[in-house]
């Protein structure tokens, strides 16, 4: 059982575009952040499998088995 | 008189004349400058009847107090016409060097009025004005346009249209230096129409600064705000607004197939991590711009390269016709700007023709077996591109844009348009913010009136969630205020991602001697809100039209992490109505237009 964390932007420098980690029950965000090497206030949105919202609420979301995150800097255009 | 050049020059093309007038400063520090005074002195002189092609028409080229100036980005200039496409109020805003030039050359606003018999081009060098003939221009791309015009005067910068904007396109863009458009609204095909192909500029004046130090130092400091800004001075330089694809692609609101549902798999080939790793030469900022979002890229069909695509228009030429191909989307951008077709109708309308094809209302036969337009049929972009930009054929009635396409079909919803202006790459099912400023702007289909995906999807200033509809419609006035404040002043509205109201206000005083505070700025905001409100309702846009195209309205979103929602207009609507002081039909109050100097 593994989730896939998709990185976009700078995030993905040395990273790659996509991380496949082991899923443990209960894990969360903030658990895949810390594994990853990425801080919170480094990241501007952050999606749990499809749901996304403020970055703060997101890191205590438990991912789902097989599951996947999107994360990413911060970012605009228009 | 400090920030303006305190000119304008006044063109009748059909007499001949050319004179210049003083600027009325009490006027031009009520509307700022752009886009507000630009729609006063247009409104002040033209009937909002008016048939946007007739020789009645006017149409105002004008910077902003800051255009000119060393502040960053301060070099944009706004074209205000009534728009063919439309029939709103136009204000088409366009970056490059310009609008900058034209403030050297001491104006503060073009007003071109009348017709030409024949094609000329307007050539301004300081003092001297003149009224050329353009015969051997018309017909030309834009880049043959410029080079022609560059020869002869090699100093000046070149505003000009293409084709489109000659055969009176209601796509019809303005592009200055080759690949910086004005694009929205058909204002080239208003330039068009009175024959005017072109405008060569260069000046050697500066404006003056009521406090040059205090300038300098405010200057610096925002100068700072947005290289130390994660968007500003981070994600837009490396990868252009093209790194929206993933993020948008990500929240389920990126548009497929002319916004049949909200989620691509394959978006990664078109993102800007793509585009900046396969084909970014280097960065293509515009005038004293720190940020440098615009992009010149090679593709194997352009080995010399060109100037690159936007977020919008890898969007448009990509998703929304179900054709994941950087080259395609990137020979595109290139034909769009050879013709002079705004990008994001020109697409939206391939896309609007596809629907048309897949419902059976556009047949083979209809096509004349010409290159069919289906979903995913990468054969035909460039091809029906052509056709639309030069109006041959089929691509005659291409070029009226999606909502007079599907009306000559009877069945105009398969326009996903606003007012006749064709939706950016968001769909709103996903963003109600966003969905009610789409409804509400005073020139259609818009992004860039008020940016709401900024905090309901990027998370600035703050994340917002982005299916609440509680508090949307104060978010939406107060962007849409903002978005015209920054129009007027004659920056880029991507400043705002690291500048607020303040620093604004800062700039604009330390250059005019004011005292403005930040809540004075968003007044005059809200003032020229209020006043292309009005010259819409004079111009007969009834309230009824804002709205939504009805599949956002009854169509749930089928797929992706915006699945199941519909836009909540029904709801947002009144609100935002009340937010802005007008009555429940969505007509601005006497009261209200008093409040802000309108009556
Ligand atoms: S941020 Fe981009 S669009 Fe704005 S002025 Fe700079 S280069 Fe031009």
């Amino acid at each position: 059982m593994s989730i896939n964390v998709k990185l976009f932007a700078n995030f993905r420098e040395g990273r790659g575009k996509v991380v496949q980690m082991d899923y443990t029950p209960g894990m969360t965000a903030q658990d895949v952040i810390d594994h990853l090497g990425i801080t919170a206030p480094e990241i501007a949105a952050l999606i749990v499998d499809g749901v996304d919202g403020k970055v703060d609420t997101m890191l205590t979301a438990e991912v789902k088995k097989d599951g996947y995150l999107a994360i990413f800097p911060p970012v605009a255009g228009g | 008189m400090f920030g303006y050049m305190g000119k304008i020059l006044r063109i009748n093309l059909t007499t001949g004349v050319v004179s210049k007038e003083d600027l009325d400063f009490d006027l031009a520090k009520k509307y700022i400058g752009g886009r507000g005074l630009g729609t006063k002195l247009y409104m002040d002189e033209v009937d909002p009847q008016v048939d946007p092609f007739a020789a009645e028409n006017k149409i105002v080229f004008i910077n902003g107090p800051l255009s000119g100036t060393a502040t960053p980005t301060g070099g944009r200039y706004m074209v205000v016409t009534k728009s063919p496409l439309t029939g709103c109020i136009a204000s088409s805003n366009s970056g490059g060097h310009w609008g900058a030039y034209l403030k050297y050359a001491g104006y503060d606003a073009v007003i071109v009025e009348g017709k030409a018999s024949l094609p000329v081009y307007i050539n301004i060098e300081d003092d001297k004005v003149e009224i050329l003939p353009a015969l051997d221009l018309w017909g030309k791309y834009v880049s043959e346009t410029s080079a022609a015009l560059r020869e002869k005067h090699p100093e000046s910068k070149v505003l000009t249209i293409g084709p489109a904007g000659e055969k009176l396109s209601q796509m019809g863009c303005i592009m200055n230096e080759d690949d910086r458009a004005a694009g929205r609204s058909g204002v080239g095909a208003v330039m068009g129409s009175k024959n005017l192909k072109a405008i060569t500029v260069n000046g050697t004046k500066k404006p003056e600064i009521a406090n040059p130090d205090g300038l300098k130092a405010v200057t610096k400091e925002c100068r700072t705000l947005i290289k130390e800004n994660g968007v500003t001075g981070g994600g837009l330089p490396t990868y252009g607004t093209a790194v929206l694809v993933n993020i948008i692609n990500e929240h389920g609101v990126y548009p497929m197939n002319n916004f049949q549902s909200g989620y691509d798999p394959d978006a990664e080939a078109v993102s800007g991590e793509t585009l900046t790793e396969k084909y970014l030469v280097k960065r293509n900022p515009c005038h004293h711009c720190p940020i440098g979002c615009g992009r010149w890229v090679k593709s194997e069909k352009h080995p010399d390269g060109i100037g690159g695509p936007e977020y919008e228009t890898i969007w448009v030429f990509a998703g929304d016709l179900g054709i994941d191909d950087m080259d395609i989307v990137i020979d595109a951008n290139f034909w769009c700007n050879e013709l002079g077709l705004d990008t994001i109708s020109a697409g939206a309308t391939l896309a609007a023709a596809m629907e048309l094809y897949q419902r059976g209302y556009i047949t083979d036969e209809l096509l004349d077996d010409d290159v069919i337009l289906k979903f995913g049929n990468a054969d035909s972009v460039i091809h029906w591109l052509k056709k639309m930009g030069n109006r041959e054929g089929f691509g005659d009635l291409l070029a009226r844009g999606s909502y007079r396409l599907a009306d000559f079909f009877g069945v105009p919803e398969y326009s996903m348009s606003v007012k006749k202006q064709d939706l950016p790459a968001y769909d709103p099912r996903g963003i109600q913010g966003m969905g009610l400023q789409y409804a509400t702007s005073n020139r259609g289909g818009c992004h860039v009136r008020g940016y709401l995906i900024s905090p309901e999807i990027l998370g600035l200033p703050e994340k917002l969630d982005r299916f609440e509809l509680a508090g949307k419609p104060a978010w939406v006035k107060i962007f849409q205020d903002l978005t015209a404040v920054i129009d007027s002043l004659g920056l880029c509205l991507f400043t705002s991602f690291a500048l607020g109201a303040k620093e604004y206000a800062d700039m604009i005083n330390e250059t005019l001697g004011t005292e403005w505070t930040p809540e004075d700025l968003l007044l005059a905001g809200e003032r020229i809100w209020n006043l292309e409100k009005l010259f819409n309702l004079e111009a007969g846009v009834s309230p009824e039209e804002d709205t939504l195209p009805p599949r956002f309205l009854e169509e749930e979103m089928p797929d992706g992490p915006s699945k199941g929602w519909v836009h909540k207009l029904d709801v947002l609507l009144p609100l935002y109505y009340a937010e802005r002081g007008w009555d429940a039909d969505g007509i601005p109050t006497e009261e209200r237009l008093e409040a802000l100097g309108l009556l």
